[in-house]
């Protein structure tokens, strides 16, 4: 059922054999390390506790900070933190010094994510309004559709990989019908952004490679509507090509690098929510039996597992010399806006290691915060309600099959890649 | 009870949206705005507290209890 031989050629699993042991979180933490990854939630209580703003060496060198209050100020600190390059692993300067190769060091023109006031402020505008509660809504139904169809195709098995085959297989279709492009292509994408991404992270020339690639396609993409209209109504790219600010029609450019963000931001962001509450439930019998029986639930659980399991850390640098406390940034700097960890802080949240479904007090940035939240939070949101729900339909007890078998990303995006399940 | 949004301190979570639609709606941008003037009926009272301790801007204020 679960093709295990995967994990053997994963350059991120397999790097450990060359990884110096932490010694010290303090000056040492590292990302990648598979415990981290399965768990990092004992590394950052004890870092809360020691040293919350932690630094490394490893990967180019980055800051950790792990209190909540320190991640909402910094996540703040525009423009003195840029995000002109969101990733957590900068480009090798070699690398990024290249005219044919450091176009990629951020991720496109005209993408917010990786750009600071005032383009962030205006391209951020352009999007919004199509990924408000009213504009994902539509999707609903179509959302509904494509989890039970995938559901049809294993439930008989008695199980599946509930990554592979299910969380996997929904936010590529949900961001290629919101762009107007091949569906069927869904698996093609999460490739493209895994290699550009989570496997480009420790290997920058499969990263340049692989953003190269979605570039092109989405150049050719832009072309096509250029030469063939489409109704901007049902295509986020036509609509964009459309769109004008103050007067003048944006570039083709920076329409590609706003296709390229809903990609690499839309893709293995929402399959790692969407796991991560399948992996807790499964192991859960008192959390999966609840929401089975109270379904009135769904809305602060999905806002709690969100919370526990927040996929996302996004890189800042420092644009100058600056201090946080007693903390020095150098200009440069690589700091991690550890929203996940901030999510775990006992200051804020009461009993934050363990799941409540029906916690009152949550202000978790699963999404960010301040001027980056994630533009594309209320379709997140919308995909994991509707592909839990579903699955809840359809199959209310599970569990997991092959618990050694599970395998975490981490770095910049965590959740189960690997993630088998058992039916009844 | 009455509620405000803080739409300085919005950044269009819509966590409030998401929880109480009854009580909230979202402009284009996704900023959130108080529906009726704020004011909450009494079934929704506990709705109105949920979305407060729910806002990561920390944008949403009970201005009468």
């Amino acid at each position: 059922m679960t093709d295990t031989a995967d994990t053997r050629t994963d350059p991120v699993v397999d790097a450990p054999a060359e990884r110096c042991p932490v010694h010290d979180l303090a000056t040492d933490y590292d990302m990648f390390d598979p415990d981290y990854m399965r768990d990092p939630v004992p590394a950052w209580a004890e870092l809360r506790g020691t040293c919350p703003i932690a630094h490394t060496e490893r990967n180019g060198g980055s800051w950790l900070p792990t209190r909540y209050d320190d991640v909402q100020a910094m996540a703040r600190m525009v423009p003195s933190l840029s995000s002109l390059s969101p990733l957590v692993i900068d480009l090798p300067d070699e690398i990024a010094d290249d005219p044919a190769t450091g176009f990629f060091s951020g991720y496109n023109a005209g993408a917010p994510i990786s750009a600071d006031p005032p383009v962030q402020g205006w391209t951020r505008r352009l999007l919004l309004p199509h990924f408000t509660p009213k504009a994902v809504e539509p999707l609903r139904g179509y959302t509904e559709r494509l989890c039970h169809e995938l559901i049809d195709g294993f439930i008989d098995e008695g199980g599946c990989d509930a990554t592979a085959q299910y969380a996997q297989q929904i936010p590529p279709r949900l961001i290629a019908r919101k762009l107007g492009i091949d569906e069927s292509r869904g698996n093609q994408f999460t490739e493209w952004v895994r290699n550009a991404g989570e496997l480009g992270q420790l290997d920058p020339e499969l990263r340049v490679r692989s953003r190269k690639v979605i570039r092109d396609f989405f150049h050719s993409e832009v072309a096509d509507r250029r030469a063939d209209p489409k109704d901007p109504k049902d295509d986020l790219i036509s609509a964009l090509l459309e769109s004008e600010v103050e007067g003048e029609p944006i570039t083709d450019e920076m329409v590609v690098g706003m296709c390229n963000l809903q990609l690499v931001a839309g893709i293995e962001t929402t399959r790692s929510s969407i796991g991560s509450a399948l992996w807790h439930l499964a192991g859960h019998e008192d959390d999966r039996r609840r929401l089975a029986a109270e379904p009135d639930l769904w809305d602060t659980a999905l806002e709690e597992l969100l919370r526990f399991y927040s996929p996302v850390t996004m890189g800042r640098n420092a644009t100058e010399d600056v201090d946080y406390g007693d903390v020095a940034f150098r200009k440069g700097d690589k700091i991690l806006m550890n929203f996940p960890g901030a999510n775990h802080d006992p200051e804020v949240f009461d009993n934050p290691d363990v799941v409540v479904l029906d916690r009152q007090r949550n202000r978790h940035i699963a999404f960010g915060a301040g001027i980056h939240r994630c533009a594309g939070s209320n379709l997140a949101r919308m995909e994991m309600e509707v592909a839990l729900m579903a699955w809840f339909e359809r199959i209310p007890e599970f569990t997991l099959s092959d618990p050694d078998a599970m395998v975490w990303s981490g770095g910049q995006i965590r959740g189960p890649r690997i993630l088998p399940i058992a039916f009844g | 009870m009455r509620i405000k949004v803080d739409a300085e301190k919005c950044e269009g979570h819509s966590r409030c949206y998401s929880l109480a639609p009854e009580l909230v709606d979202v402009d284009d941008l996704g900023n959130a705005f108080e529906l009726n003037d704020g004011e909450v009926p009494p079934e929704l009272e506990d709705r109105a507290r949920l979305i407060v301790d729910n806002c990561p801007e920390f944008a949403i204020l009970i201005t009468e209890e």
